[in-house]
């Protein structure tokens, strides 16, 4: 036992008193211990500060219209009337046209370069892929200005128009006008930001299901499809699930590129056409020139509002991971 | 970007309070973003002038100039709208306004067959931004339009997406020529925009513009000056329509200097004469009248003076245009006011 105790943690220390401390110490395993608990408290408090901080600063907003907030439409100024409902809808609604388009596209890719194309091509695209990831998201508002909104306008928007908008139902979400700015096109830009997300990580993630899985699969006359299909991704499930979150929470987040292609109108419309506004755009938008007190709370409040969606986001896909996981798969 | 250059005028900041030797006064000031070509030329020359005199400017928006200033963390701030009377109320110390130049605001329009100037009348620009006018054969636009084919196609609006200046002296002057709008609207750097499409600065809502068949924005007048964009003619208080340039801008503070408060706060968007451009406003400085601290106190009011007589020469070079000489006259006496 106390051979030992020097080398796991947390084990039955070898002797006790401030001379045991020392010798634990010189072995290093307690300095790491401090130094990692140290460290991993600060990431904790730094996020209740966070917290603290939005919370007390948006005391009068928060006194003020209480959940009112969270439901009225109004956005005014100039005579102080505050609700968060319109840029709720906005970061919502462009986030799930963002990953509507980007699972699908980002899952394929990542399958067909784990499983189907060579090594040697997979590792050079991936390459590509991740330095996409790292591209300011500035850049990819210019994108959306210069080719994605003429694009919208003058072609995608129009054809949307008439074979969707024509459908019943469904037709509501792509009734005209058609500026080429709105929900729809700030969820195209934020796909092609999000998609380089969910390729590298489902990428990496496939790759690491154990060749034995596969060919056991193949052994039972599978074909290489069903075995990626019915056995790889399966297995890989939670990592990809992994993936299409961090996807959703820089979605939900990004600011830049979704207040240069969205129109900047507070309002909601059931038309993804129609130019829209996200909680992260507001707040870039008017917090320099907010004068009020209570201008400047309610921006503040928006904020938390923010972190909470991204809190009960995140907290829902823990859920669905713990769900999916008890269907089968990779056992735990 | 703009964080870039807060982080840059941050590390300037440091450099320069590093390098700066005994004996040189460094003076921190913040606000607004529409003058600040011309407040760092000026601050630039003044320290040429007198090397003594350091002043440091951050242009992070007429609202964070106000609450830095109310805060104390600058010396002095600057803002495109003046100041409230609750927010003077609010203030722990008395602070002085002192408009130092003028910009103005012109709209900007893409409207299919139409490449000359269109005239706008008052009626016609508040109706636009209302929602209430939304074709552009529309009468109000006709009339003022004789010999112009508009077409029959919906008019798009755009508007500034981001707290600017630019949106305050639009819609003062919205508020003026509009009771609707006055009373539904209002007047601020944000307002609740009864229609439209949101741009992201000058740039923004230009290209919005150019982007957009049928639309019509509006930006700084410095802004298509630089860029050559071809902008209305606006109507006037005496219903002449003026196509802005600086000395029409000069113009229309000229005609509200008879009328100047003491503190300076004054709209002067809607004013008449024949030569006057309605949609303009002052700039200005926010000084506390108290400074306890003496060499900062002389500091400031040397450059104030400075900047009010060989500083208007800079204005022009810029595309600002300058302060009329009663402005000026009055501003000289109301420095002695800082103590």
């Amino acid at each position: 036992m106390t051979s030992t105790a020097t080398t796991i943690p947390h084990a039955a220390p070898p002797y006790s008193g401030p001379r045991a401390f020392v010798q634990r110490l010189r072995h290093g395993d307690e300095i790491a211990h401090l130094i990692t608990l140290t460290f991993a408290a600060g990431i904790l408090l730094i996020t209740s500060l966070l917290v603290w901080e939005l919370w007390r600063t948006s005391y009068l907003s928060r006194t003020k219209f209480g959940w009112h907030f969270f439901w009225t439409q109004t956005w005014d100024p100039i005579f102080d009337n505050f609700g968060a409902l319109p840029f709720i809808y906005g970061t919502l609604v462009t986030s799930v046209v963002a990953l509507i388009i980007a699972v699908p596209l980002g899952l394929a890719s990542a399958i067909f370069l784990s499983e189907l194309a060579p090594r040697k091509i997979s590792d050079a695209v991936s390459f590509l892929i991740d330095l996409l990831a790292a591209v300011p998201s500035v850049i990819y508002g210019l994108l959306g200005i210069f080719v994605v909104v003429p694009l919208m306008r003058s072609w995608l928007g129009p054809l949307l128009i008439n074979t969707l908008g024509k459908l019943p139902g469904i037709g509501k979400l792509f009734a005209g006008p058609n500026y080429g700015v709105g929900f729809f096109t700030a969820g195209i830009v934020l796909a092609i930001m999000v998609v380089p997300f969910i390729i590298s990580v489902s990428r990496e993630v496939l790759l690491t299901v154990p060749r034995e899985q596969r060919e056991a699969a193949l052994a039972l006359g599978a074909t290489r499809w069903e075995s990626t299909w019915k056995v790889v991704v399966p297995w890989a499930r939670t990592g990809i699930m992994g993936s299409i979150f961090l996807a959703l929470a820089r979605a939900l987040g990004e600011t830049m590129a979704v207040t240069m292609v969205i129109g900047n109108d507070p309002k909601i419309s059931a038309s993804l056409l129609r130019p829209g506004y996200t909680i992260a755009a507001v707040i870039a938008n008017e917090f320099t020139e907010a004068t009020g007190d209570l201008y400047l709370s309610a921006l503040i409040e928006l904020g938390l509002v923010l972190f909470l969606m991204t809190f009960i986001l995140n907290g829902l896909a823990r859920i669905l991971i713990v769900a999916t996981e008890r269907g089968g798969g990779r056992p735990a | 970007m703009k964080k870039t250059s807060i982080v840059v005028s941050i590390l300037l900041a440091l450099a320069i309070a590093v390098a700066a030797q005994p004996g040189t006064i460094l003076l921190n000031a913040a606000g607004a973003t529409f003058p600040y070509p011309i407040y760092s030329k000026w601050f630039d020359v003044y320290h040429q002038k007198d090397p003594n005199v350091q002043i440091n400017y951050q242009s992070i928006g007429s609202g964070g100039g106000i609450r830095q200033l109310l805060a104390g963390t600058v010396d002095f701030g600057a803002s495109d709208g003046p100041m409230s009377d609750d927010q003077l109320k609010e203030a722990k110390f008395k602070i002085l306004h002192f408009p130092t130049v003028l910009g103005a605001v012109i709209p900007i329009y893409n409207v299919s067959g139409v490449s000359g100037e269109l005239n706008f009348t008052q009626k016609a620009l508040a109706g636009i931004y209302l929602g209430t006018i939304t074709k552009w054969n529309d009468p109000e636009i006709a009339k003022a339009n004789s010999g112009v084919n508009l077409p029959a196609s919906d008019i798009v609006v755009v508007h500034r997406a981001d707290g600017s200046g630019t949106s305050y002296i639009f819609t003062d002057f919205l508020s003026k020529v509009s009771d609707d709008w006055k009373n539904k609207v209002g007047k601020g750097t944000s307002v609740q925009w009864p229609v439209g499409l949101g741009g992201k600065g000058n740039e923004g809502v230009s290209g919005l513009v150019k982007q957009t068949p049928g639309s019509v924005g509006y930006v700084e007048l410095i802004y298509a000056v630089q860029n050559g964009i071809t902008f209305g003619k606006v109507q006037n208080a005496s219903g002449k329509f003026v196509k802005a340039d600086l000395a029409g801008v000069t113009a229309a503070a000229a005609a509200a200097a008879k009328e100047m408060p003491d503190d300076f706060r004054v709209s002067i968007t809607n004013q008449s004469g024949p030569t006057v451009y309605p949609i303009s406003s002052f700039t200005w400085l926010l000084i506390p009248a108290q400074i306890s601290d003496a060499t900062k106190r002389d500091a400031i009011k040397g450059f104030l003076k400075w900047m009010l007589t060989d500083g208007q020469g800079y204005n022009e070079g810029l595309a600002y245009a300058r302060l009329p000489k009663p402005v000026i006259e009055k501003e000289m006496k109301a420095i002695a006011l800082i103590q």
